[in-house]
């Protein structure tokens, strides 16, 4: 099993960019924070959902798009401290086991956003793909560096999931964020999702 | 309404598929068991336990904004946990997220933590401004169940029905 410690610390913004150009009609629901900032910063979809609050709800929201659209793909994208707010969705996605869904996990060990204090699970040095696997989703990796990000959302977007995706990050804030508007955010991914207008 | 479905929950039941809610998610309570019994054999809904009451607010809310209708089930207690993702999540985004809690803490409750945080339930309501509605007889739980779940989502708006004691029995215990 790879560990967390093996993993090269990346950057969120490039990563985000790589996935962004892989995607042609799948959603993202980017979770609060640096992880909608990043992917609002590279480059607005119209299948892009930004979540301004409600912190740990970004896997949720998307195992629910995932069972509403089961032909769309979706990717959540999640913070180490988001997701630490709310494990128990791990076991309720592996329950429903949706295939076009994928969590990718920015793990950073700290809380940015509010002066990068460490999170409990950095200081024990807990093994989020190791929780992924164990709550009952096999497809769990860490990616060991940019070459294998990649690989590993080219495997999430071709085959069957549900894929968690670990990747450790840096502490490098957000370029840009969107606009703080959460209905019109709302409507315009739905829009873009094909469920309104 | 058909006879077999006058009990509260067989109405609960067949105005949920008359108004196409088929997403039912729950953490579970004992007093909605009936319920959630008929649901999860009735093969037009998807239902499924979630781990905790905010992970059901988020599940019901993506599969809302991806076309899918869902409900939240859940107790009194459950539902005290939630005020910052209604407010952050829901009302914020106008996000037709129908919840349906089973009463507690009052009517013959048991247990002190129950009946002190079930006085938390309307005043946080209130607070939210969310339309919600107590539902606490049989003749009218039809009406009052399809109406709210109608007006929740022409208006886009969270949406809460309480089910009383008087409505479900409760739980009690003797004393």
């Amino acid at each position: 099993m790879e560990t967390l410690h093996n993993a090269k610390v990346m950057n969120r913004f490039d990563l985000t960019k790589r996935l962004v150009a892989k995607l042609k009609d799948e959603a993202v629901i980017g979770g609060i924070g640096n992880s909608n900032f990043d992917l609002w910063a590279s480059g607005h979809r119209p299948q892009n959902f930004y979540m301004l609050g409600s912190m740990g709800l970004a896997a949720p929201i998307a195992l629910g798009f995932a069972l509403a659209q089961p032909q769309r793909r979706v990717f959540a994208l999640e913070g180490d401290g988001s997701l630490l707010m709310q494990l128990g969705c791990l076991s309720t996605i592996a329950t429903r086991a949706p295939r076009n869904l994928c969590v990718i996990l920015w793990d950073n060990g700290v809380y940015q956003i509010t002066g990068s204090q460490p999170t409990p699970a950095a200081t024990a040095r807990t093994d989020f793909v190791a929780i992924a696997r164990a709550s009952g989703l096999p497809q769990s990796h860490w990616a060991a560096d940019e070459a294998e990000f990649e690989s590993l959302v080219d495997a999430s977007l071709a085959g069957e999931g549900p894929f968690f995706i670990g990747v450790r990050v840096d502490s490098q804030p957000a370029v840009a964020q969107p606009e703080r508007d959460p209905s019109r955010i709302r409507d315009a991914f739905m829009r873009g999702v094909g469920s309104k207008g | 309404m058909a006879e077999a479905a006058m009990t509260w929950h067989g109405v609960i039941t067949e105005v949920l598929r008359r108004s196409e809610v088929r997403l039912v998610t729950y953490v579970p309570d004992n007093v909605l068991r009936p319920l959630i019994g008929e649901i999860e054999a009735d093969p037009f809904f998807t239902a499924f336990p979630v781990a905790r009451e905010e992970e059901g607010v988020g599940i019901v809310c993506g599969a809302w904004m991806g076309g899918l209708r869902g409900i939240l089930l859940m107790q009194t207690s459950g539902f005290a946990t939630l005020a910052n993702v209604i407010a952050s999540l829901p009302c914020a985004a106008q996000i037709p997220m129908v919840m349906m809690v089973s009463e507690r803490g009052t009517l013959g409750e048991f247990n002190l933590g129950q009946a002190l945080v079930c006085r938390t339930m309307r005043p946080v309501l209130d607070a939210l401004a969310m339309e919600h509605h107590t539902v606490t007889r049989l003749d009218e739980t039809e009406f009052t169940v399809e109406r709210t779940l109608r007006q929740a989502f022409a208006t886009q708006a969270p949406a809460c029905l309480i089910l009383s004691p008087l409505l479900t029995g409760g739980k009690t215990v003797k004393a």
